[in-house]
């Protein structure tokens, strides 16, 4: 339990010093996706539903947020929240529907959404069509503080994503949690219990479209744009590109698989095509070679080689 | 106990063994059912699979037909080896397998689930020899697989694995679920089947309907071999087999 | 309303419903043997689109031949690809399935994009001209591509309903235990359904080169509307599969006319209500 503080710790300090030595827009990218990634994280890793559509979410929380932005002089936090609730009640209404049906065509279904949410941001006059929406205003935090430099905002975004891996972390180690990784495993079982599998997974979809939301609101000041990109499908890919590249249903593991995929597309972003082939070579490769991710295959290589015997545990732990 | 079961019994005691079971350990993912199974299948013979529910029979069957891939011993039948073998090389070699659920398809028609089985082997039955034997089937030919009454569903998973010419059937509980008098027609066939000479390996509970049809008994317990009878010490002394059985 | 526009429309619809219904009925067939959504489909069009554009540039093979060997490079490039990719994953959880697909899906695309650009490349029509009907002007190859596609989606459906080789099929698309347990080599069956599957997607690609441009994004696109017609006409199944996707092409040509810029929307639409209205599929056949 003490090492486990110690990290935490070292990671708190390494978190605060970052800026200093690194670009805070890369850092804020990260934690944008480490946010959405464990999103995304909270439906596939804990209740075993694969959306294939939440750039939704993503997207639409960014050009809300920054239209609230661009046409109020409203404080920041509030934006971010209108944001977070639009694509809340898009998740709502779109998991009513989803929800219907399992596996597979819960993917289908989320992407086929996603593509509609996508075509009608395209259109809307109010998101700037192919062109995006541009220079969107930082506004003062609660009206008073100024984040207008990212560098200090960079403080704001990484206290706003300890706040929502918290929260994540709170949700996934609640009674829900538990019921949701039941549900994940054995299904019928949970039915035979009187539960009703159906309404935990609505809520986990909801939930899991509201961090999403937050990261895409969260990426839209810190970029201070929002473009179609944010709600396509290749960003729906990406997602689960980190999530499992990171360690499905693992709490670290997201964040790990965010920071690779960003600083991967940073290093390849002048070449072209190769960056979406390295992810796509990546993800294959973990599919094939690595189901368990980053974060699980270190905790059972520690595990070996501490304890040869002890392999189960880690997976567990993981 | 019927004479015809008695007449072969002699006949099989001298016959060579088709198929040989040795040290048969299986696994349902990590959990281990079968530890270290041995008996013996002779030509010609209808030797039953007996136990109580999860003693391990119809896993038996499964690991003999490669349906559970993940078992280690030795399976023979004529001499060739199956562990190993994925189940359609199994087949292949002569074996057929009428599985417990009887799994007719519901989107085949009776004629396409009964021809459904490519003929394997110089014997298979063709479609007249087929109804012949199972005349009811021919009255319900194009209708749907699955709308057949359970007694007529387990004719037809029985006359299905005729085509393909295994001289050798695994049957898995063909009486499960069915009205005595039910049970009482496909024990009739499958006797008449075995009249033809074909070798049969039988997965019972029903300890009444296997002594009327039975050469000898495989006791199987917690997926060991707990005894091995021959129907007539059975006859001699129900009381061995039914201790095991719990009856 | 003039019946030009009307007639236009239809006729527009008529044709997208023609690679609807074809790419869709591909999906249904590899998705009731295999439970994988074949991601890849999209991808495995465009490339039976690049290859007979490749083969006419490089080698002056004509449209007719390349409507034949372009498909069977497809399939056995995707046979490959099952047996070294999907076959070893296919005892896992079956979204592993789907996302190899679509990490093949982003590789293929993206070589592709990176070798010949994001512009679509125009690929002459092999029929020239066409028969005024007073109405309209219907050219040729437009009316081969429909006729093609119908006559393709009927035989493909009567070799799966009505023949001893599709009760093979649909067999082990309920039991394949069963149907392996008869002697039949089933893991062959399934790498050359998906092989037939890929070998589909790749004769649409063929067949849609003269029409739209061939380009490397020209499957993706279309991939999202195909899955959205594969749930409203009931997973795996091939009549729905059919049906749906002519029907939704002349609904979103129809749909242009009323109301143009809901027409990539419309699809997405009509999903919802069937997912409202008939949450197991239009055409579920069990």
């Amino acid at each position: 339990m003490n090492k486990t503080l110690l990290i935490a710790a070292v990671a708190l300090v390494a978190a605060l010093i970052a800026p200093v030595y690194i670009y805070p827009v890369l850092l804020m990218t990260i934690l944008c996706f480490a946010i959405f990634a464990s999103s995304f994280n909270l439906l596939l890793g804990y209740a075993g539903l694969l959306s294939f559509g939440h750039a939704m979410f993503f997207g639409t929380s960014a050009y809300i947020t920054g239209y609230i932005l661009k046409t109020t002089s409203i404080s920041l936090e509030l934006a971010l929240i209108g944001g977070m609730l639009v694509s809340t009640v898009m998740a709502a209404i779109v998991g009513l529907l989803a929800i219907r049906r399992a596996g597979i065509q819960f993917a289908m279904i989320t992407l086929a959404f996603s593509q509609f949410v996508y075509f009608v941001l395209l259109q809307a006059p109010f998101t700037g069509g192919e062109n995006g929406m541009q220079g969107i205003p930082r506004n003062a935090l609660f009206g008073l503080i100024d984040v207008k430099d990212s560098f200090h905002f960079y403080y704001v975004v990484l206290a706003v994503s300890a706040l929502a891996l918290f929260l994540f972390y709170r949700i996934v180690n609640s009674p829900f949690g538990e019921i949701l990784r039941a549900i994940k495993d054995k299904e019928p079982r949970v039915e035979s219990l009187g539960m009703k599998p159906e309404q935990f997974k609505y809520l986990a979809f909801v939930l899991s479209a509201s961090l999403a939301g937050l990261a895409g609101a969260l990426k839209a000041t810190v970029f201070q744009f929002a473009t179609l990109t944010d709600a396509s499908w290749p960003i729906s890919g990406e997602v689960i590109l980190m999530t499992l590249l990171g360690g499905l249903g693992t709490l670290s593991g997201p964040m790990f698989g965010a920071a690779i995929v960003v600083i991967l597309n940073d290093e390849l972003a002048g070449l072209g095509e190769w960056a979406l082939i390295a992810q796509g070579v990546i993800l294959l490769v973990v599919i094939v070679f690595f189901r368990r991710g980053f974060v699980g295959e270190m905790a059972a290589l520690l595990a070996k080689w501490k304890k040869p015997a002890a392999k189960t545990d880690a997976e567990a732990t993981a | 106990m019927s004479e015809t079961a008695l007449k072969s019994s002699a006949a099989a005691g001298t016959a060579p063994a088709m198929l040989s079971v040795e040290n048969l350990h299986a696994w349902y993912a990590e959990s281990k059912v079968l530890h270290g199974i041995n008996f013996d299948v002779r030509e010609g013979e209808l030797l039953t699979l007996i136990g109580r529910n999860g003693a391990g029979k119809t896993t038996t069957l499964r690991a003999i037909m490669g349906i559970l891939q993940k078992r280690t011993g030795s399976i023979r039948i004529n001499g060739d080896e199956l562990i190993g073998k994925r189940t359609f090389e199994i087949a292949r070699k002569g074996i057929a397998y009428c599985p417990e659920e009887r799994a007719i398809f519901s989107s085949l028609s009776v004629r396409e689930n009964l021809l459904l089985p490519p003929v394997l082997k110089p014997g298979g039955l063709t479609e007249e020899e087929v109804f012949e034997i199972f005349p009811n089937l021919l009255r319900r030919a194009s209708s749907q697989g699955t709308k057949l009454s359970g007694g007529e569903q387990q004719m037809l998973a029985l006359a299905r694995i005729l085509r393909t010419g295994s001289r050798l059937l695994l049957l898995d509980e063909p009486s499960e679920g069915l009205a005595p008098v039910v049970v009482k027609e496909i024990g009739e066939m499958i006797l008449k089947i075995k009249a033809r000479g074909y070798t049969v390996l039988l997965v019972e509970q029903n300890l009444r309907f296997a002594r009327k049809v039975a050469d000898r008994h495989v006791v199987i317990e917690n997926g060991e071999v707990a005894d091995i009878l021959t129907a007539e010490e059975v006859e001699r002394a129900p009381e061995r087999i039914q201790s095991y059985l719990g009856v | 309303m003039t019946v030009q526009l009307l007639a236009g429309q239809l006729l527009l619809g008529l044709i997208n419903g023609s690679f609807y219904a074809l790419l869709s009925m591909g999906l249904a067939i590899i998705f009731g043997l295999m439970n994988v959504v074949n991601f890849a489909h999209g991808a495995q069009y465009m490339i039976g689109a690049f290859t007979a554009w490749f083969l006419l540039t490089n080698f002056g093979v004509p449209y007719w031949a390349a409507l034949v060997i372009a498909p069977l490079i497809v399939a056995a490039l995707a046979m490959i690809m099952e047996r070294l990719l999907l076959r070893p994953l296919s005892n896992l959880d079956h979204l592993y399935g789907l996302l190899a697909t679509y990490a093949i899906a982003l590789i293929v695309e993206g070589l592709v994009r990176q070798r010949y650009g994001a512009t679509g490349i125009p690929y002459d029509s092999p029929i020239k001209g066409g028969v005024h009907l007073g109405f309209m002007f219907l050219p040729w190859y437009r009316l081969w591509v429909v006729l093609f596609s119908v006559v393709t989606c009927v035989g493909t459906w009567f070799l799966i309903e009505k023949t001893r080789l599709g009760a093979y099929l649909r067999a082990a698309n309920e039991m394949p235990q069963i149907v392996e347990s008869f002697g039949i080599n089933v893991p062959k069956m399934i790498t050359l359904t998906y092989g037939f599957g890929a070998g589909l997607a790749a004769l649409s690609g063929v067949l849609a080169a003269p029409i739209y441009q061939v380009s490397p994004s020209m499957g993706s696109n279309v991939m999202i509307v195909v899955f959205a017609i594969v749930v409203i006409g009931g997973m795996g199944s091939i009549s729905g599969a059919i049906i749906t996707g002519y029907l939704l092409g002349i609904v979103e040509g129809l749909t242009k006319i009323v109301y143009p810029e809901g027409a990539n929307m419309v699809v997405f639409v009509f999903m919802a209500a069937a997912l409202m209205w008939r949450p197991d599929g239009m055409m579920k056949s069990n």
